[in-house]
């Protein structure tokens, strides 16, 4: 199992829990406890039904036909953007909220980029009638306002990080700031496969639905329960892990990762971590770190606000110092393009991020007829006025 | 003897200040540290800037941004220290988040403090335990002194083992809560106090965290060997500069 996570919280050289003795208590309860009580049945029966009945699982795998006779491949898409609040990013919330509530938490903390976080931890703390807090970037809240408002919608407070650059990176530190000053009732869902152990893992795990359901729908639609290529967007890399994740230790299935190239990698404005990315410590995780030569944490940028993060999981960091994902940016032209493209082919107008993963068609050889798996990861209609903007629509 | 070890092992309770190097101005680090010795301070903990400093409040995020677009680098620290022994003799401890110590080169920051005379450091974002399996030997070849975090969520097994592998002093944080003065200690505070005193642990401790004036200062002490002030010097560095410090520490102590 050379991909996963090993005792200590580390993939190969990434990983671990760099943090403040203040958190250690609470990461220490989470780790003694996080696999025994998601693995009981007792829990998997919960999360399963409300995989289920509430966010619409299990997820259709789309032939795209019209797509895969322009390349000559097959094309499939997992519909990740039809589960309820228009992402994946519900599986994990959902996972996490059962966690809580059986660690005896009573509060919830997220930091949110775009809004689909935080709007995926207000549905479920919703749900359970759980107290919600949504940290989110000064600056994000003025970009993203619909989710803010539907945050609001479902009775979560959503607080401004004013701090630093005022966006998601600052938004996580308020969040961690805020568990530090109330370690006892409060319970953490970060968003993505990052922040110290065992969050990277534990995310992992519960979007690793997403893969599961792939092997069995291959399985059916194709005979075989695995794809040549699996292909995901990488910003933390959430989405991109419950893609991965049983295919990991799978040598036929070739990894493909694709983060944003912003205006392009020497422009100084990108979030092509992997490219521009050097070892570093995040949020309580060593990975990959777009920082100034003397460890400061820069600013990244993508026209898609759910991949300017400048870091990235340490599983993914794992993968792509390993050579076992191949790793490719893709510009905002390219990726927009892409978004119309999608809409226009196949009736499916993505969201920003979604669409990067699709440009590699362009810019990528595929053999004759393999069969490539696209994580469709969420649904566009958050992005239309950024699509309106940019295609004077 | 290291300076930390000679300073606790006297009768007089410690007051130790921290504050952002770099900041309000980029060259202030050394006139800080000489008013702050003047003043009668025991020891100075030199703040390393980050940009994304988790385990701090507003007041030392602000001050550690301000010094960080004055230019504030790790090397520029070290440029500005090279000859702070020819004047400076009380402890002089850095304290920073990991990632900068990183990029710097951990055998090569540690080379430039010895080559300094810095007596040891505090890094909140480095655990013990990987301290102790990756980076201790290091540390302890060029006599650092490594010194720890408990909080009052920390178990008594863990504070035992911190105080097995820490040396100079335990940094007790007072609340659970990131750096920034409240003003007030409350019950809660003492009987914590109270129970790590009652711990008879072998290295001494200093108290940070919600030090503020004379008053929790006082009361800190009172179970503890010492204690630092960090958030409500910088706010009196910001609004009366750093020709009244003297006047900061009278007010202390």
């Amino acid at each position: 199992m050379k991909y996963q996570v090993d005792e200590k919280g580390f993939y190969g050289d990434f990983g671990g829990a760099y943090i403040p003795e203040m958190l250690y208590p609470n990461l220490e309860e989470l780790r003694k406890n996080y696999i025994q009580i998601s693995s009981s049945e007792e829990f998997q029966k919960e999360f399963n039904y409300l995989l289920k009945a509430y966010v619409g699982r299990p997820t259709p795998l789309y032939y795209a036909e019209r797509l895969s006779e322009k390349y000559e491949i097959k094309i499939y898409l997992k519909r990740e953007d039809l589960c309820h609040t228009g992402a994946h990013k519900v599986n994990n919330t959902i996972g996490q909220i059962l966690m809580a509530k059986r660690l005896g938490k009573n509060r919830i903390i997220a930091e949110t980029g775009a809004g689909q976080h935080g709007v995926a931890t207000a549905t479920v703390c919703a749900l359970m009638g759980i107290e919600c807090i949504v940290y989110m970037g000064a600056l994000d809240i003025k970009r993203q306002a619909p989710n803010v408002a539907r945050m609001k919608m479902l009775g979560a407070e959503v607080r401004a990080a004013k701090s630093g650059s005022k966006t998601l990176k600052d938004a996580t530190n308020e969040a961690i700031r805020d568990w530090i000053n109330n370690p006892v009732d409060t319970h953490y869902i970060i968003g993505s496969v990052v922040g110290p152990h065992p969050y990277p893992d534990m995310v992992a795990r519960f979007q690793s639905v997403i893969s599961a359901e792939t092997q069995t729908q291959l399985m059916e639609q194709e005979g075989r329960d695995y794809p040549d290529h699996v292909i995901a967007c990488v910003g933390g890399g959430s989405n991109a892990a419950g893609l991965y994740y049983h295919f990991l230790e799978d040598p036929r299935v070739n990894i493909i990762a694709v983060e944003a190239a912003g205006k392009g990698i020497d422009s100084g404005a990108s979030a092509a971590t992997s490219a521009l990315g050097k070892e570093g410590i995040i949020h309580g995780s060593k990975t990959l770190l777009m920082q100034t030569p003397d460890g400061q944490i820069t600013e990244p940028y993508s026209i898609s606000a759910g991949l300017d993060y400048p870091g990235v999981g340490p599983l993914h960091a794992h993968l792509y110092r390993s050579k076992r994902a191949e790793f490719i940016s893709i510009p905002d032209q390219e990726a927009m393009d892409w978004g119309l493209t999608l809409s226009q082919m196949e009736g499916i107008i993505p969201a920003i991020e979604t669409a990067h993963a699709f440009a590699i068609l362009d810019v990528r050889k595929f053999l004759c007829d393999e069969i490539i798996v696209f994580n469709c990861s969420g649904r566009g209609d958050k992005d239309l006025d950024t699509y309106i903007d940019y295609f004077k629509l | 003897m290291n300076r930390i070890d000679k300073t606790l092992s006297g009768d007089q309770k410690i007051l130790s200040i921290y504050f952002s190097a770099g900041h309000p101005e980029l060259e202030d680090t050394v006139p800080i540290i000489k008013s702050l010795q003047d003043a009668g301070v025991d020891m100075v903990e030199i703040g390393l800037p980050f940009s994304d400093p988790l385990a701090d409040g507003p007041t030392i995020q602000e001050s550690a941004s301000r010094a960080l677009r004055n230019g504030m680098t790790t090397q520029k620290l070290f440029d500005q220290l090279q000859n702070i022994r020819d004047s400076i003799h009380i402890p002089l401890v850095l304290m920073g988040y990991f990632n900068p110590m990183m990029q710097y080169g951990i055998e090569r920051f540690c080379q430039q403090c010895a080559h300094i005379g810095i007596d040891g450091l505090i890094i909140p974002d480095l655990p013990i335990d990987l301290y102790q399996e990756r980076y201790c030997a290091l540390l302890e070849q060029y006599h650092l002194y490594n010194m720890f975090l408990i909080t009052p969520q920390t178990s008594a097994e863990r504070i035992r083992y911190i105080d097995q592998v820490c040396n100079g002093f335990i940094y007790m944080v007072s609340s659970a809560s990131v750096t920034g003065a409240k003003n007030t200690f409350g019950n809660a505070q003492e009987s914590y106090f109270k129970r790590i005193r009652d711990m008879k642990l072998n290295t001494p401790q200093l108290v940070g965290f919600g030090i503020s004036n004379a008053a929790t200062y006082t009361m800190a002490t009172q179970y503890s060997r010492g204690a630092i002030i960090g958030s409500a010097f910088i706010k009196f560095l910001e609004s009366e500069g750093v020709n009244k410090i003297s006047n900061f520490i009278k007010d202390i102590r």
